[in-house]
């Protein structure tokens, strides 16, 4: 009984260092710098051009990359997760393995790459970069929810009389929508908030939303930058909303 | 489409991917025999950037080596902070019932979902509104909050696959309940706390946005926000290119040994 | 049962009640075990069984009431302080210890010298056939060898009661029977109080010294097996313990009750003339003849089981009513049969209530609000806010599958049948009790709707 209140210290400690600061985040949002109240702040973010010209792109750039990353993921998913296909289970740590090895270096190295192979730093970089350091967040999810899915479902839909292609489509792939979702909000909320992997793989030719935000706390521009980040907060509640499957795919997240 | 015929385009796909995956690995794990600045360019083999790196001669390695001791304290602090913190959250959610176990469910996500650098600008707001000094301290408290919801996520199912009377059994057994816990309870609960610890370190070794944010301006640096300012001076200190190496074939090693352990042991059972 | 003297009772449990949040568990529970008896605590599940044994145990907190061990108030000690020990249902075994470190747990915790700990934990292990086992990790051993070690690890404590909550559920049927053969023997070279809890009716008639029947919070009947099994006091305990044919009937007078259209002379005495009742003929006990002159009553074999030792029949009586009868010859479905009854075979118990009595108050002179819903009546000429009583025989309660077209709704909580129809006990969602007399078949648990028509209530004023 009394055992629930071994959750307090951490309740504190949420409230205190979680819940407070994203308030803080909106007081300051709607905050012009003599105290007073503005909508400026939030307004700007629809009607400056180079902060609504940021966004979008952002946008179209995490899309792109958390399409890339399902189109990419989803078949490495699906051959390790099929026992026939392959039976070590090594090989699906190997796809986890590069995460060990700090971010930032991974990305210099793509840059210089890039860069050695004289290609130009741009879209093109930012996408392969990203893709690369996005890509075991779509796979594991998926991978999970795979390998613990009752193979019968997909033997019964045989059984039936589907094409095994189409018991992947009617069956295999519906029931492994959990993973999808919670492999695309672990893939699109981080590359819409990425600064330091923009700025580097694009030697900052390509400006996204984080590093917006940066640059706003960098100039001092608290109110601009709170404002910039309750939307991106907005946002990211929205995409929670999605039904995902995640408590399932966090339990005993072994690596 | 034969079933060998699969099996071969399967596993070419993978290795594909894998070689995508590795090649800025390999990369790196190739020029740091070389002394050249900038990778690509080859200039004659050499273990120079080893030796530096082990005897701390080299221009900036000493800076390099204070950053890597940093970032380790860092990690292990505060994954043995949100360890301990995670699990007492992690008992104490199990046992409670309807809207309050609802309720701190919730907000133990948010950081999850919550990107880095909202965690990192908000805790910085907080920080300097409560003219809190930002460094070590405030770069541990920041670490500790999107480190402890791994922990209690892995801990909670440990609690939930446990019969539920053997903690009642240590205390019909005759242990009062501080005992019962530390005898009973804990073993239990271990193997979870264990995979959240590792997590709560790597994720607090790999953070770059919040500490950016968290650190002051006292020039605290970890291994992300050094290789973050020398990719902004042009030029990255060398010696982190045999660093990353030495780092990535232990990691190998490690999981390599682990693996055949593993594989033995379900061999012998 | 006269109280016995004070010394030999263990344990005494007065005016015990246990409610979590709204809903009352435990009600006014009165019991005295003695020392060195089996008792069971038996009934269906969230009969509160496992309520009252967790609150002997120390992990509840009685709401009201007292209960002591030797004389000695237990509420408020914590169970590491209380001189017994429980068998858990799932054994609870410590998964990260081997079976020595297991049985030793308790012995340690006592600073028990070690060499003590040892040849008492060998000789319990002896006892329960497990001496070869210590070093073995509880994982690898089978269910009814981490039941033996779960019952060592408790007894090695020597405890004054031995608590077993469901030990044996989990077993398969050969290793049950098995153990509570051996759990018969343990009680009886131990000399220790053991309170054991379970549903399961054969495992209380086989081990128990006495049994506690237990229903909806409350004991229905205490006595020994035969007591329990021979003179259930009520429809509820005559169902749940044994088979038995439950039918209504009607007390004549003394020594005279009628059902199944005839009328049987019995031993009961004192229900008054013409009373109704409810009576229990154990279908052994239903003597069957091809014979049928000299019979008491009739009727035709509708199905024929065999059940290993006895066969199991339906008959069916000329009057419409299904008899069950157990017998070691074998009747051909389609036989007439004649069938009589001993005297003291009959079993004649008090009826809870004849009808449903309802407590009202009206809404408008044709409304009437009871069991946490309005209903139509009819014209009553009744004062809103007069209070009633609204009086439905059992047969006037009309149920329907569709739960939302109905005025009410419940789900099933218990049924008997009645030889010629179901009588089912409805828990409406509310918590009110609605009892209905139907030839529908309905299950356990069904989720059902209760409409009553207005030309089926009796409204009085209250």
């Amino acid at each position: 009984m009394k055992r629930s209140k071994w959750a307090l210290p951490y309740f504190i400690f949420l409230v205190l260092f979680v819940l407070l600061p994203l308030i803080i985040i909106a007081v300051y949002a709607f905050r012009a710098t003599d105290g007073t109240f503005t909508m400026s702040n939030i307004s700007a973010f629809f009607t400056k051009p180079t902060i609504v010209k940021t966004f979008w792109r952002s946008m179209e750039i995490a899309v792109e990359n958390t399409l890339i990353c399902l189109l990419i993921g989803y078949p490495v998913a699906f051959i390790l997760a099929d026992k026939n296909l392959n039976k070590s289970a090594f090989t699906a740590i190997l796809f986890i393995l590069p995460m060990w090895i700090n971010a930032l270096m991974r990305t210099i190295a793509t840059a210089e790459i890039f860069h050695a192979a004289g290609l130009p730093l741009g879209r093109g970089s930012l996408l392969f970069g990203m893709a690369y350091d996005y890509l075991p967040f779509m796979i594991y999810p998926i991978y999970t929810v795979l390998n613990k899915m009752d193979k019968s479902y997909s033997e019964a839909a045989r059984d039936l009389g589907a094409s095994s292609f189409k018991a992947f489509t009617k069956v295999t792939l519906p029931l492994s929508l959990p993973g999808i979702m919670s492999g695309i909000m672990m893939v699109f909320m981080p590359t819409v908030s990425t600064f330091a992997v923009a700025e580097i793989l694009t030697r900052n030719k390509i400006q996204l939303f984080g590093s917006l935000i940066n640059e706003q706390f960098n100039n001092m521009m608290w109110g601009q930058g709170a404002a910039l980040s309750l939307i991106m907060l907005v946002i990211v509640g929205l995409t929670t909303l999605l039904p995902t499957g995640e408590a399932e795919e966090t339990e005993g997240g072994t690596i | 489409m034969t079933y060998t015929g699969k099996k071969i385009i399967s596993q070419a796909y993978l290795w594909f991917v894998l070689a995508l995956l590795y090649a800025p690995i390999i990369f790196i794990g190739i020029f740091s025999f070389t002394e050249a600045k900038s990778m690509g360019n080859w200039t004659g083999f050499t273990t120079q950037l080893y030796t530096n790196l082990f005897t701390g001669s080299g221009r900036s390695t000493s800076a390099l080596i204070q950053a890597i001791q940093t970032t380790l304290i860092i990690a292990l602090v505060a994954a043995a902070a949100a360890t301990l913190l995670g699990t007492l959250a992690a008992i104490g959610i199990y046992n409670m019932r309807g809207k309050r176990k609802k309720t701190i469910e919730f907000m133990n996500n948010i950081p999850l979902v919550n990107p880095d650098i909202i965690t990192g600008v908000s805790l910085f707001l907080l920080f300097t509104l409560l003219h809190f000094t930002q460094g070590y301290l405030s770069v541990i408290i920041a670490h500790i909050t999107f480190c402890t919801p791994y922990v209690v996520l892995n801990v909670i199912p440990r609690l939930t696959q446990m019969n539920p009377n053997i903690y009642e059994a240590a205390l019909d057994l005759g242990a009062k309940p501080g005992l019962a816990l530390r005898k009973v309870l804990l073993p239990e609960l271990y193997p979870g706390m264990l995979t959240g610890f590792i997590l709560a370190f790597t994720m607090s070794l790999d953070d770059f946005a919040v500490t950016f944010f968290t650190r002051g301006s006292v020039g605290l640096e970890t291994l992300s926000t050094y290789i973050y300012a020398d990719s902004r001076k042009g030029g990255l200190t060398p010696e982190l290119k045999p660093l990353m190496t030495i780092i990535f074939l232990l990691i190998l090693v490690v999981l390599i040994i682990v693996n055949i352990r593993t594989i033995k042991n379900n061999k012998t059972k | 049962m006269a109280r016995p003297n004070p010394d030999e009772i263990i344990i005494n449990i007065e005016h015990l009640s246990k409610s979590f949040g709204e809903k009352k568990v435990l009600d006014d529970i009165n019991l005295y075990i003695k020392r060195g008896e089996f008792i069971t605590f038996l009934g269906p599940s969230g009969c509160g069984k496992t309520t009252m044994l967790r609150m002997i145990a120390g992990f509840l907190e009685p709401t009201e009431g007292v209960i002591t061990l030797d004389g000695k108030n237990m509420v408020g000690v914590p169970p590491y302080q209380r001189p017994l020990n429980t068998v858990f249902q799932k054994y609870a075994l410590f998964p990260h210890l081997n079976v020595f470190d297991n049985v030793a747990f308790g012995l340690k915790l006592q600073k028990v010298p070690k060499d003590e700990i040892r040849k008492r934990v060998s000789k319990v292990l002896k006892l329960v056939s497990m001496a070869d086992y210590e070093k073995r990790d509880v994982s690898s051993l089978s269910g009814g060898q981490q039941q033996r070690i779960a019952i060592a690890r408790a007894i090695v404590n020597r405890p004054k009661v031995l608590l077993l909550d469901e030990p044996l559920a989990a077993l398969d049927l050969k290793m049950r029977k098995d153990m509570q053969i051996e759990l018969k023997e343990m009680h009886e070279k131990l000399g220790i109080t053991f309170i054991y809890v379970t549903h399961d009716q054969e495992a209380a008639l086989t081990l128990s010294d006495t049994i506690a029947v237990m229903n909806e919070g409350k004991i229905q009947q205490i006595g020994t097996p035969t007591d329990i099994y021979n003179e259930p006091v009520n429809a509820f305990v005559a169902d749940f313990i044994g088979e038995s044919n439950i039918l209504n009937g009607t007390m004549i007078e003394d020594r005279k009750v009628k059902f199944l259209g005839q009328v049987f002379e019995c031993v009961d005495e004192g229900f008054g003339v013409n009373t109704p009742v409810d009576v229990v003929v154990r279908p052994e006990d239903i003597v069957v003849k091809k014979k049928l002159d000299g019979a008491q009553f009739t009727g035709t074999i509708k199905s024929c089981v065999f059940k290993g030792v006895h066969y199991e029949m339906f008959a069916m009586t000329p009057d419409g009513y299904e008899v069950m009868l157990q017998n070691y010859r074998k009747f051909d479905v389609g036989t007439e049969v004649g069938m009589t009854i001993d005297p003291y075979d009959i079993q004649v118990m008090h009826k809870d209530c004849t009808e449903n009595v309802f407590k009202g108050v009206m809404k408008s002179s044709n409304k009437v609000e009871f069991i946490g819903e309005v209903w139509e009546c009819e014209e009553t000429g009744f004062e809103p806010g007069t209070e009633v009583d609204v009086h439905v025989p059992f047969n006037k309660v009309d149920l329907e599958d569709d739960e939302k077209t109905t005025t009410g709704a419940g789900n099933v909580n218990f049924l008997l049948y009645k030889g010629n129809h179901y009588h089912l006990t409805i828990i409406t969602d509310m918590g009110y009790h609605v009892y209905v007399d139907t030839n529908d078949v309905w299950d356990k648990n069904d989720m059902v709707g209760i409409e009553i028509l207005p030309e089926n209530m009796k409204i009085t004023k209250r």
